[in-house]
């Protein structure tokens, strides 16, 4: 027995004072994952001097049982179960300094169906831990007993599409602009204009509440008429996400039901209410045949640096869990960070029955999601019409795109921005389907299609060649060649 | 006529686009198809928004592998009823999917009335809203001609 190993001695292990965590038993080589094991991934980067595999013990040990010394009081329990285990920890291919480090936590570490829970220990004192330069949490494989535990999304994709009566293709939504200042009146005019020329959704953004420019109850007035004369002049079913984030989940219930009274198909919450606010909104949204959009306000923060924070892809796992049926998960092409095989690993997550293994897209765990509903996630963020062959190429049908600026912004007024983006969407799912190659195809059949349609030409001539090509931040460790949009 | 910017009902994959020919609403079948999805003809002369339930002019063709036998139902559906709504829908069996996959208008009545939206104020400045189809005051079958 040497030092660097786990002290198996009893008297020995806990007697008063500071062992190394890997000799009080967090680093456990031999270790194999049980199938109801959750298992972390975390990028670690060691302050100088500090051995990786012990600052993977510490990790173990901090999000787990440890303490920064050794207590009696772990034997009066069965504290083997107790400790999360590292049990692998391998150099990051082309990043000196930073190592991957996998642990394993028994399923009685987290209390069921709560994802405050679970983060509280996963991302909690550890990542403040002054022994590591920095941490991330990469990826999370979390097992299918824990995962029967929660609801998952209130309505899920199959059952928004069956309520909205509508298949085979994206749904085309667009975020009201500007942000701020528009009165309820003024707003709703945005909304019905972008709904009659053909989007399926509007939004709020996300910054949008009950400022003194615009009252929450004027808006949901306003807008619901707007949705309301769209769906008759058009016969087809509209929404927009009424965005009833608030100071407190009293004020959120109110806007809610406000907005279930008015008719509303779909509300909205920001990221930034938390994880709690987050499941309770969806328990009402169960309740209420109600779909639910999240906007990850604030996730940048914590999701886009490589070396620290926590991944989106983990965010996208929990949230699923918690309960979204609409999450924000990037667009690759448009003005926001995101690394196509990167962006494309989160829309799995989203959408997956079954996630596999794809070091390339991020993805380092085999994931049975036991049934859980998917996840529509939203494409958002710069993108216009001129880009759709390269967005259903990217993302499938599955997501809501939505063209906020490429919409609002058209020459020719709102209904004409619609109207474009909507042909554009509907002419590349047509050639798609036909079998034509729509990556090679798609600049050519965007035009044959303006031929028909002069709002569609207008917006290839206004923004055909706008593209936003800066490197991501937060790409794979193994992508074979860089992937720049 | 409807007031958006097609004339039309929107409803469905391809209302924005040209109405599509029999051969590209093959090509569609084919697709279909080849993702292992069964086709269904439907028809209605209530095409409201949340108006679910449309007729079936059969089952869904679970064995039907070949797009002309399923152009043959639609040409079959478009003579029995000239004046109706005419889609078809791809039906999905996998696992978690089990929904429809695809759903398109190929056929519509000549003359396309839309709907009224009627406003009841209630509580305030509160509302509820109704859709009502202008020629579902009409019988069945005789709604947008005979």
């Amino acid at each position: 027995m040497t030092e660097a190993t786990q002290i198996t001695d009893k008297k020995k292990r806990y007697s008063a004072g500071v062992l190394k965590y890997r000799q009080m038993g967090y680093w456990m080589p031999d270790y194999v994952p049980k199938d109801t094991d959750t298992i972390c991934l975390f990028r670690i980067t060691p302050q100088e001097g500090v051995d990786p595999v012990e600052a993977a013990a510490a990790v173990a040990g901090e999000s787990s049982t440890a303490t920064w010394t050794v207590v009696w009081t772990d034997r009066l329990t069965d504290c083997d179960s107790y400790r999360a285990k590292a049990y692998k920890v391998e150099e990051v291919p082309g990043r000196p300094g930073e190592y991957f480090a996998y642990v394993a936590y028994d399923l009685i570490l987290f209390e069921e169906g709560s994802i405050a829970n679970m983060t509280a220990s996963l991302i909690g004192n550890v990542f403040s831990f002054k022994p590591l330069k920095a941490a991330r949490l990469e990826d999370i494989r979390i097992p299918v007993a824990y995962i029967k535990t929660f609801k998952g999304p209130p309505t899920g994709l199959i059952v928004e599409r069956e309520r909205l009566d509508k298949f085979g293709r994206p749904l085309l939504g667009a975020t009201t602009k500007p942000k701020l200042g528009l009165s309820g009146r003024n707003y709703g005019r945005v909304i019905y204009e972008g709904l009659k020329g053909g989007l399926d959704f509007m939004k709020d953004d996300e910054n949008i509440n009950s400022q003194p420019f615009m009252h929450w109850r004027d808006r949901f007035l306003y807008v619901m008429d707007a949705v309301n004369k769209a769906q008759a002049v058009t016969g087809e079913v509209k929404g927009s996400y009424l965005n009833v984030t608030a100071g407190t989940m009293e004020q959120m219930y109110e806007r809610a039901e406000f907005a279930r009274d008015l008719g509303s198909v779909i509300v909205m919450v920001d990221l930034v209410i938390g994880y709690t606010a987050i499941q309770s909104m969806a328990e009402w949204c169960r309740k209420n045949d109600m779909i639910m959009h999240m906007h990850r306000a604030g996730h940048g923060t914590y999701t886009r640096q490589k070396n620290h924070g926590v991944s989106f892809r983990v965010i996208a796992k929990w949230l699923r869990l918690a309960g979204c049926d609409h999450l924000h998960t990037g667009t690759a092409v448009g003005k926001l960070e995101g690394d196509p095989m990167t962006v494309q690993g989160y829309y799995n997550v989203c959408r997956d029955s079954y996630t596999k293994t794809d070091l390339q897209r991020g993805l380092f765990f085999d994931m049975d999601w036991a049934d859980t509903k998917k996840v529509m996630p939203v494409a958002s963020g710069g993108i216009h019409a001129g880009q759709m062959h390269q967005l259903i190429d990217l993302f499938g049908d599955d997501v809501v795109l939505q063209f906020g600026g490429g919409t609002i912004g058209h020459p020719m007024g709102i209904q004409a921005g619609a109207v474009a983006n909507r042909v554009a969407l509907e002419a590349m799912v047509k050639a798609r389907n036909e079998g034509k190659n729509i990556l090679e195809e798609g600049p050519t059949i965007l035009k044959n299609a303006a031929k028909d349609c002069s709002p569609l030409q207008a917006a290839l001539d206004t923004w055909g060649d706008i593209s936003f090509n800066y490197q991501s931040t937060d790409s794979s460790d193994y992508a074979v060649t860089p992937s720049v949009a | 006529m409807l007031t958006n910017p097609t004339g039309k009902l929107t409803q469905g994959q391809f209302s924005f686009l040209p109405d599509l020919t029999d051969a590209e609403i093959g090509l569609q079948i084919k697709y279909g198809l080849s993702k292992g999805y069964a086709w269904s003809v439907e028809y209605t002369d209530d095409a409201h928004p949340r108006n679910t339930y449309w007729d079936m002019y059969g089952m869904p063709m679970f064995d039907l592998q070949d797009p002309a036998g399923v152009l043959l139902e639609v040409n079959n559906c478009r003579k029995s009823f000239p004046n109706h709504y005419i889609r078809l829908m791809a039906f999905d069996s996998t696992r978690g999917i089990e929904s429809v996959a695809m759903s398109f208008i190929v056929h519509r009545p000549p003359n396309e009335t839309g709907f009224r939206l009627e406003r009841q104020e209630i509580q305030g400045r509160s509302m509820r809203y109704t859709t009502h189809g202008y020629a579902m005051d009409k019988p069945e079958n005789s709604r947008y001609g005979k």
